[in-house]
């Protein structure tokens, strides 16, 4: 293979375009500020990747599909699944379905300072959901299930609310949430939800 | 050069952004009106809705389009000095995005499209909407072909020149709207428009949001390049000093265009149907692309210092005293700049990937592009307009005392009715809610704020009318007085005689936006194909 005369080529191109940006009229300040600028940018952007590989900060982003059609059909989402359920590790779920105009079932209790994964779905439109005052968010697309793993610091009385214009009820679209002191709250005497894939 | 004709063609244009917008404007006052709750019997969540769907839609798509044209028309035939090519052709995009608007008004104003300006699916308007504003984007297009076929008619005229720069960032506009409005387009034409009209029965949703996204973002630097294009060639000889450096502001331009493409996903950040890899790469280029406003912001007001010490100007800020605040343009600058740093601080939390959480979807969203948009950038289309209307009708300004106490109370009024926006949206409020009927504490305290979003929003309708007064006076005032001032673009510190292509050509930076856009949106779009998807039938409102 000839690669000299390619290798040749690449300098070249790359020295003129070196040479153009060296003709290019910028002031001292100006080069200091883009140099700062550019720093600046490159700590926000360190922050957000370290945060996200090292320390999973992440937004909901689990691509998982589910028939929002046919909610009635599903067992992981069927009607005596939803809410609050705890399996054999110990390890909180918490199946949520968005309707219009409200979140089922329309009121819950979870502990606070404990992990709670959240798996929303919607049976019609486009939602959003949003405690506020916490960082529990997350769009809930029809067709998707939004997988959001959170924890509450502070016990309280929590409403949840709609964030997404979802139809002309859309103000009405709310239920409760009741966060609970650790050593207070007591599991729901449920099975276990059998979980994992949705449509078979 | 008679110029007669384009004097007309931009007038036509910037009349219709400047009605559309006087219109939403009283919308915008009644909405705050109704949210507050103060008036009960003002309460109807379908005329609130019927009234944001079109308040969003004038401000967002009627306004921001029809000036952006207009301004472009003008821009092309006085930089480049010849006419605008094919005025049949413009005035049939004219005409095309005018019936597109009306034909999409009649469904919105009815409420048989209170789907929002985002139109979201599965939720489904009636299909002389996205009718409308499909024509209206095809209008746009027109726009384009002619700003991009005058560039290059000027380049080969003139082998070897530097283009004006005005032109140049027209250009680079006219190149980023063609990618930015392909994205909406195919979610109209493949998947909205078919469905209200019966030819498909369902749709994924989780792609309507990805193509969405794809035009959500530039869209945004669509509208905020006029404003850029002000700060760089208007604004540095209207306070009496220099251009910093011409070549910087090219790459400022470029640089806007090219990365303000491929980060559509930070409004996706809450989503389910794509995956965190993606949305970290969008959320990075969300960062690169925050260079350029940064540069600009320097060069703005290095460009102002100049200008100001020449002015006899001292100390390290006496300048800012000697600066010409009764001009309006200036005026406009300064306080477009205002709230681009609050505006910007706001934007900055909205980009954290993971703080957006707190905040998605809130009132803090509203407020916070009320404030950039509303404000940053339409205080400077105030501006333009003040600037070239008397060139346009060949008549001085009807009152320039009133000119500057209208740009004050815009921005006093942006600021009285978006502080308490951002707040709300910290106390926890949903943004696009008609009233509050939560049953909790919480909401208790988002009244005082409310309240003051009525008294904000008042100031800024009596702004607005105020400009659409001065601006229809000027023109059909019988005046005797003649204006023969013309155009005059600033001048660089160092005059550039020559450019390598790529500050002086827009073809290869196509190219570069092409290969971008394939590696952040290729795999994105094409999971929806390879995956089992579900897909949504309709849902009326
Ligand atoms: C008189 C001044 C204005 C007032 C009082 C006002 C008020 C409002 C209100 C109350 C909303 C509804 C927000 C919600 O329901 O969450 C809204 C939406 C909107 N406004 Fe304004 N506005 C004004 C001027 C403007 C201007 C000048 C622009 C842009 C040029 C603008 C662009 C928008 C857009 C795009 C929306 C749609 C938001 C959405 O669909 O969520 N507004 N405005
Ligand atoms: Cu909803
Ligand atoms: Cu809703």
């Amino acid at each position: 293979m000839q690669t000299e005369p390619l290798k040749a080529k690449c300098g070249q191109v790359f020295r003129n375009f070196y040479a153009q940006v060296q003709a290019i009229h910028i002031d001292q300040l100006e080069l200091k500020w883009i140099t700062i600028s550019m720093l600046v940018i490159a700590l926000f952007v360190g922050v957000i990747t370290i945060d996200a590989f090292f320390h999973g900060v992440n937004p909901p982003s689990k691509v998982e599909t589910i028939d929002s059609a046919s909610l009635h059909l599903n067992k992981e989402f069927a009607e005596d699944n939803l809410g609050v359920q705890v399996d054999d590790k110990g390890v909180i779920t918490i199946r949520m379905v968005a309707g219009r105009y409200s979140f089922f079932p329309k009121h819950i209790d979870v502990p606070a300072e404990t992990s709670l994964t959240f798996r929303w779905v919607s049976m019609d439109v486009l939602h959003g959901v949003h405690i506020p005052m916490t960082n529990m968010s997350t769009m809930i697309v029809p067709g998707y299930v939004a997988e959001i793993t959170t924890t509450f610091p502070k016990p309280g009385e929590y409403p949840v609310l709609c964030n997404e214009y979802c139809g002309l009820g859309h103000n009405h679209m709310w239920s409760n949430i009741s966060v609970i002191a650790k050593e207070d709250w007591k599991a729901p005497v449920k099975s276990p939800a059998k979980g994992g894939s949705n449509n078979e | 050069m008679n110029d007669a004709e384009e004097r007309k063609l931009a007038l036509s244009h910037l009349w219709v952004a400047f009605i559309a917008f006087i219109v939403a404007c009283f919308m915008g006052e009644y909405q705050v009106l109704e949210r507050s709750g103060f008036i009960p019997a003002l309460d109807s969540p379908s005329a609130y809705f019927a009234s944001v769907s079109t308040h969003g839609v004038l401000m967002a798509y009627v306004l921001t389009t029809f000036f952006i044209m207009g301004f472009g028309y003008y821009i092309a035939t006085t930089s480049l000095k010849q006419p605008v090519w094919n005025k049949p052709l413009a005035w049939g995009g004219f005409w095309l995005a005018l019936i597109g608007v009306v034909l999409a008004a009649i469904p919105l104003l009815t409420g048989k499209a209170s789907v929002l300006y985002t139109f979201y699916p599965p939720v489904v308007a009636h299909a002389a909407f996205y009718i409308g504003a499909t024509l209206l984007v095809v209008g746009s297009w027109v726009w384009c072909v002619i700003m991009l076929v005058m560039f290059v008619q000027w380049k080969k005229a003139n082998t070897g020149q530097p283009v004006p720069l005005a032109m140049f960032a027209t250009t680079m506009n006219a190149l980023l709207w063609l990618w930015t409005s392909a994205g909406v387009a195919l979610e109209v034409l493949f998947q909205l428009i078919p469905l209200s009209l019966g030819w498909i029965d369902t749709l994924d949703p989780g792609l309507s949001r990805t193509l969405f996204a794809w035009t959500l973002h530039p869209i945004v630097y669509f509208w905020l390049i006029p404003a850029y294009i002000a700060f760089y060639v208007f604004v540095p000889k209207q306070a009496g000093g220099f251009l910093f450096s011409d070549e910087m502001a090219r790459l400022a331009f470029i640089v806007l265009a090219v990365f303000a493409l491929p980060i559509g996903f930070h409004h996706l950040y809450m989503d389910p149907e794509q995956a965190k890899g993606w949305k970290l790469l969008h959320g990075i280029g969300t960062f690169v692309v925050t260079l350029p406003t940064l540069v600009t912001g320097f060069t703005v007001i290095a460009s102002l210092e100049i200008a100001g010490r020449l002015r006899g100007g001292k100390g390290l800020f006496g300048w800012i005293g000697s600066l010409p605040w009764t001009n309006t343009m200036v005026l406009s600058v300064i306080l477009s700049l205002l709230m681009l740093i609050f505006g910007g601080f706001g934007g900055v939390v909205n980009a954290s990937y993971a703080m957006n959480g707190m905040i998605h979807n809130t009132a803090w969203v509203p407020g916070h592009f009320h404030l950039i948009f509303a404000g940053t950038t339409v205080i400077m289309y105030f501006a333009i307009a003040y600037y070239l209307w008397p060139m346009l009708v060949k008549k001085p300004l009807f009152s320039s005392s009133m000119a500057l106490l209208q740009l004050w109370t815009w921005f006093i009024g942006m600021s009285i009715l978006t502080t308490p926006w951002h707040v709300l949206g910290l106390l926890g409020q949903p943004r696009r809610i008609s009233t509050v009927v939560y049953n909790s504490l919480l909401t208790l305290a988002w009244k005082p704020y409310e309240f003051m979003m009525i008294f904000g929003g008042l100031i800024l309708l009596g702004s607005a009318c105020l400009f659409i007064y001065n601006l229809a006076k000027t023109q059909f005032n019988a005046s005797t007085e003649v204006f023969d001032g013309e155009i005059e673009f600033a001048e660089p510190i160092h005059a550039v005689t020559s450019l390598p292509e790529w500050l002086n050509d827009f073809k290869i930076w196509n190219k570069v936006i092409a290969v971008l856009m394939a590696i952040s949106f290729g795999y994105p779009i094409l999971q929806f194909f390879i995956m089992d998807t579900y897909e949504s039938s309709s849902w009326g409102f």
